[in-house]
């Protein structure tokens, strides 16, 4: 990797200012993308501001209808909390089934849900979910944040505090593994809250993406037999050597009957 | 000897201990006073002339030593890297051997080849030279596609091969088979295609080396599995220095797989550029570097025909096949696709015709050499896909028709039409047993049960054979191999009892060091933990040719048996005169000499003892000292033999395959250490798995690039892919060897792709799936699924 100036400041506040002063800072949160991209010179930031010092972005509470899960939130907390087990159980599992033991308990919530792969699996739960973006100076609604290919509504010096999740009355997460990575080639969060049933698609696109089509379907009636038949278009779809278009497109169908079934289990 | 520790025992690795506490030493461990780095910078495309390189701006940066190009070693006028097997074509000519230079001069052959060396105070400012290096490139078109790779037209990769053909050869006598296709009752005909792999070793490739300006003396550590054959090859053919002024160390080495045989152009340069430097030099690859660089395996397009009679004999094989070389020659890639690939095709079976044309290919990709089983899985995976899909067109059981076939217990020795002499073998037992173990006769009820779960479940065998324990030193001569395949052992007893047994072979995860000391204990009486086994070094072992083709044990173990025959007899003269009785009259056993019929005895350490303070010694015909060399030439290969059974279920909706069980059952003649062998079954079998569901290596067709360049898009098989394997054996003694061992290293590898994929096939064939490539991803089975679907409508 480049040389940088590494810099752990304690409070966002600090964060803020560092990233602010330095028009080439990068902040880091768990690291589980930006050390990789580094040590491949990918990327060359002239500081990193890691925010692992940053105590008030990590943890998690319930608040009303809401679960509240600070930014800097490892993965492998969000897996094990009692409370997010208890509200949303397929946040847990989704939040348990993110890379390997190691990466889960380094990765955070506010990192992948910032660095917006189109293969992470949080926008999937996100989006579906309905939930909202908590930033250091602003509220985003979900629809509204992820933008494209690794592309969010976050500006310049915007962090991500946490992120508010409603609970769901049903919900599930199934996802399609890319064979050699592991990571959603597809992965489909269906969730029944009080807003409404959605359908978010991760994996399969240039970035998350609902199902329209299927959401009116399942609101009528919350059932795999009642989404049988929609088929996604291919068209725009992402396509490698470990999955075509059409296979994509054909796994949405799969892997959102599935989750339905899982959700009414 | 006692049960608990000796041949037959499960005794657990003792190099375990310092591998599993983190005080392994590897090549990248070595603490060297002074040292610099070295960074090869690597060709980003598949075909180009190098017009210019400019080291002027990188040369000036921050810690850099030293900055070598191809043009440094034409100056220095070091050699080119060899290929050590001649092989001959159908016309007798030898193969074409196009240049190999270490270091690109002015055309780069594929993504990957070397084309400056940057020697740094640390390795980052290496790096950080190599980005100022400035290489203006002239990119040609490039021949990246095997099938294609011989056509008219096709962008020739060395002038030397025309039309990058390496060699047309043949065994076998066409005309007899194409007679017997005419008479024949039934002919199955096969495509297929042996999927590209990388390696993969845990360790990456890594050398450094040191230059003792005093003495003139070379040392170079390296992730070698054959530190003598290496020194040999560098230098008598490449860089000139004197064999006696050259140490090679192969250290701990983290797996090797066949990838680490071969004689690597970085490992040349560090140890060229220690003496120029004047410092030492460390080099370790980064997994993007041994995805690019180390040799690649198998990558064979083959057509194959069987003609069979009307009860299902078999009349005569026909295969013709195009095995892919990459853009040079590796050391032994040559005798991979020839002499270790078409001399199997008469498997288990008595086959009397058989015609092979193999024809060996250059393409602009990474140069492709032995891998685990080299030769011997492809061949396997040509006769067991076709034998399989004869039976289902004749509608005959797979077993049965395998049954059938199979050469008779009392056949041995047997000639196959291949050239080779199997010496031992009994298959009928082995297929039933394995049958019995895989409750083959319940299989229709879990198809069915699998059925109303969605799932379509398939069963596929695959029975094996492998020439291996390379090799009689003669007949590998008369084939082109360009050393011989012996092995070496010396037994040196210390004056305190204890005993350092030096070994040729070379463990980099087979357990030498405990199968070998196994041997000994056995043998000689000696306990365990007074044993060192010492591989490795070129100054401290005995000549020797490394470990590769399941060879440690059949040919090493037989040298070190051999050694210690030698200890005995020395001994039985010392304990003699120490008994005061006749050598004749001596016996030796466990670890004590006895006077027959009597109750003198004197042990092996007392033995020792006297023969290093020999104040009381049978001077006159007995040297001093208890130390003794042994060499073991194998009178043939060793054989061994099995038939593994896969079953599967393959999810139709999404392609995904899960194997549910998986059996296998081998002969490998006699077993030392049956825990070390089921290591190396468990990982051979995963290895295999991986190349029929997973692996593959995947260039871009047109540019050359390496797509699956890293473990995001290369798939492993990983623990979680596998069942509990059941493993079992059946043994027939290797008749020609002290230990009446045959090998277990590479069988799983060798078996495994064809169960699976004669699994996938039964499973796929009530759909109307026909044929299925390597590796059956999930993507790949969908889409034979959705084309099967197609035609069936239509």
């Amino acid at each position: 990797m480049y040389d940088f100036a590494y810099h752990r400041p304690k409070s966002v506040a600090d964060a803020i200012g560092l990233l602010k002063s330095k028009p080439e800072a990068r902040a880091m949160s768990g690291g589980m993308t930006l050390i990789p991209t580094l040590k491949q010179r990918l990327a060359r930031p002239s500081d990193v501001v890691d925010l692992g010092g940053v105590k008030e972005l990590a943890g998690i509470k319930v608040e009303g209808n809401n679960v509240v899960v600070g930014g800097m939130t490892r993965h492998a907390d969000v897996a094990t909390s009692a409370d997010v087990k208890a509200a949303i159980p397929a946040l847990a599992y989704l939040a348990g089934h993110i890379g390997d033991p190691q990466v889960r308990n380094r990765g955070t919530i506010g990192g992948s849900v910032a660095n917006n792969d189109p293969a992470a699996d949080y926008p999937g739960a996100v989006v579906a979910l309905n939930a909202t973006v908590s930033t250091n100076t602003r509220k985003i609604a979900a629809d509204d944040f992820f933008k494209g290919l690794f592309e969010t509504a976050l500006g310049e010096g915007e962090l991500i505090t946490g992120i508010s999740f409603p609970k769901a009355e049903k919900a599930a997460y199934v996802k399609f593994p890319n064979p050699a990575s592991r990571y959603a080639m597809v992965g489909v969060f269906v969730a029944k809250t009080a807003a409404g049933v959605r359908v978010a698609v991760t994996g399969a696109g240039a970035t998350v993406f609902r199902v329209k089509a299927m959401e009116e379907a399942l609101a009528k009636n919350f059932s795999s037999a009642a989404i049988k038949d929609i088929k996604i278009p291919a068209d725009g779809l992402n396509s490698d050597i470990h999955g075509s278009a059409e296979y994509r497109a054909h796994l949405v169908g799969v892997m959102a009957r599935r989750a339905v079934d899982a959700a009414n289990k | 000897m006692t049960a608990a520790t000796g041949i037959g025992a499960r005794v657990l690795r003792t190099e375990d201990k310092r591998f599993l506490t983190g005080t392994g030493r590897y090549v990248d461990d070595l603490p060297l006073a002074r040292a610099t780095y070295a960074y090869f910078l690597r060709s980003p495309h598949a075909h180009a002339k190098i017009t210019s390189i400019d080291i002027s701006a990188a040369a000036k940066m921050p810690g850099v030593v030293n900055i070598f190009t191809g043009k440094d070693l034409v100056d220095a006028k070091v050699g080119g890297l060899i290929c050590g097997w001649v092989v001959k074509d159908k016309h007798g000519q030898p193969h074409k051997a196009p240049a190999h230079p270490v270091m690109a001069v002015d055309t780069v052959r594929y993504v990957g080849d070397t084309v400056a060396m940057i020697v740094a105070n640390s390795y980052d400012e290496a790096k950080d030279a190599a980005e100022a290096i400035k290489v203006d490139y002239d990119v040609k078109s490039a021949t990246i596609d095997l099938a294609t790779a011989l056509d008219k037209g096709a962008t020739e990769v060395h002038p030397e091969a025309p039309g990058n053909l390496i060699y047309d050869w043949e065994i076998g006598v066409k005309a007899d088979v194409d007679a017997a296709f005419a008479k024949a009752a039934h002919v199955t005909k096969l495509d297929l295609v042996n999927n590209r792999l990388i390696p993969n070793a845990m360790e990456p490739r890594a050398a450094a080396a040191e230059y003792d300006k005093g003495t003139g003396n070379y040392t170079l550590w390296s992730t070698s599995q054959n530190p003598h054959v290496l020194r040999l090859i560098l230098s008598a053919f490449v860089l000139g220095i004197p064999e006696h002024k050259l140490r090679v160390v192969a250290p701990d080495v983290g797996g090797g797989f066949g990838s680490k045989i071969f004689c690597y152009a970085d490992e040349t340069m560090v140890c060229w550029a220690a003496s120029r430097v004047g410092r030492p030099i460390k080099w370790t690859a980064e997994r993007s570097e041994s995805f690019q660089t180390d040799c690649h395996g198998r990558d064979h397009v083959t057509h194959a025909e069987l003609a069979l009679d009307k009860d299902g004999k078999f009349l005569a094989l026909k295969v013709e096949t195009i095995a892919n070389m990459g853009a040079y020659l590796s050391t032994f890639s040559t005798a991979v696709p020839t002499y270790l690939y078409a001399t199997l095709l008469a498997g288990q079976y008595t086959t009397p015709l058989i015609y092979a044309n193999v024809k060996a290919a250059l393409t602009h990709t990474a140069p492709v050499d032995a891998y685990r089983g080299a030769g011997r899985p492809e061949a396997t995976f040509v006769i067991e896909s076709i034998v399989s899909k004869a039976a289902a067109e004749m509608k005959i059981d797979a077993a049965e028709l395998r049954r059938m076939n199979f050469i008779p217990s009392t056949a041995f020795p047997y000639q196959t039409p291949v050239a080779l002499q199997y010496d031992s073998g009994n298959y009928p037992p082995i297929i039933d047993e394995a049958m019995k173990i895989a409750d083959y006769k319940g299989f229709e009820a879990r198809r069915v049960e699998a059925k109303s779960r969605g799932k379509l479940r398939g069963i596929g065998f695959s029975s094996y054979i492998e020439a291996c324990g390379l090799a009689p030193s003669q007949v590998v001569g008369s084939l082109g191999a360009g050393v011989g395949q012996w092995e070496s052992a010396q037994i040196k007893f210390n004056p305190t009892g204890n005993v350092q047994v030096m070994t040729g072979a070379h463990s980099h995860g087979q357990g030498h060091e405990t199968t070998f000391a196994q041997l000994i204990h056995d043998k000689l009486g000696v306990p365990m933990d007074q044993i060192e086994i010492v591989h490795g070094d070129t100054a401290t072992t005995p000549f020797g040719m490394g470990t590769y083709g399941s060879r440690s044990l059949a040919v090493g173990g037989s040298a070190i048996v051999k050694a210690t025959e030698k200890i005995i007899a020395k001994g039985k003269k010392v304990a003699a005169h120490l008994m005061e009785a006749s050598v004749a009259d001596v016996e030796f056993e466990n670890g004590t000499f006895k006077v027959a019929g009597t109750d003198k005895s004197v042990p092996l350490a007392q033995v020792v003892f006297a023969a290093y303070v020999p104040h009381n010694y049978p001077h006159a015909d007995t040297e001093p000292g208890m130390d003794e060399n042994a060499f073991y030439d194998p009178a043939n290969f060793v054989y061994p033999a099995g038939t593994q059974i896969c079953e599967l279920e393959i999810d139709p909706e999404t392609g995904t395959t899960e194997i549910v069980a998986f059996t296998a059952i081998d002969d490998f003649g006699n077993i030392i250490n049956p825990m070390i062998v089921e290591g190396q079954v468990h990982g051979g079998i995963v290895q295999g798995v991986g190349q029929a569901l997973m692996e593959g290596a995947v260039y871009d067709k047109g540019t050359g690039q390496l797509i699956s360049g890293s473990y995001m898009d290369y798939t492993m098989p990983r623990a979680d892919n596998f069942p509990s394997f059941k493993l079992g054996y059946k043994t027939t003694p290797c008749p020609h060897n002290p230990l009446g061992v045959k090998g277990c290293g590479e069988a799983g590898a060798i078996a495994s792709p064809a169960a699976v994929m004669n699994a996938i096939h039964n499973a796929l064939a009530p759909i109307g799936v026909k044929h299925v490539e390597m590796p059956a991803t999930p993507l790949n089975v969908w889409q034979s699924i959705q084309g099967a679907q197609r035609q069936a409508a239509e």
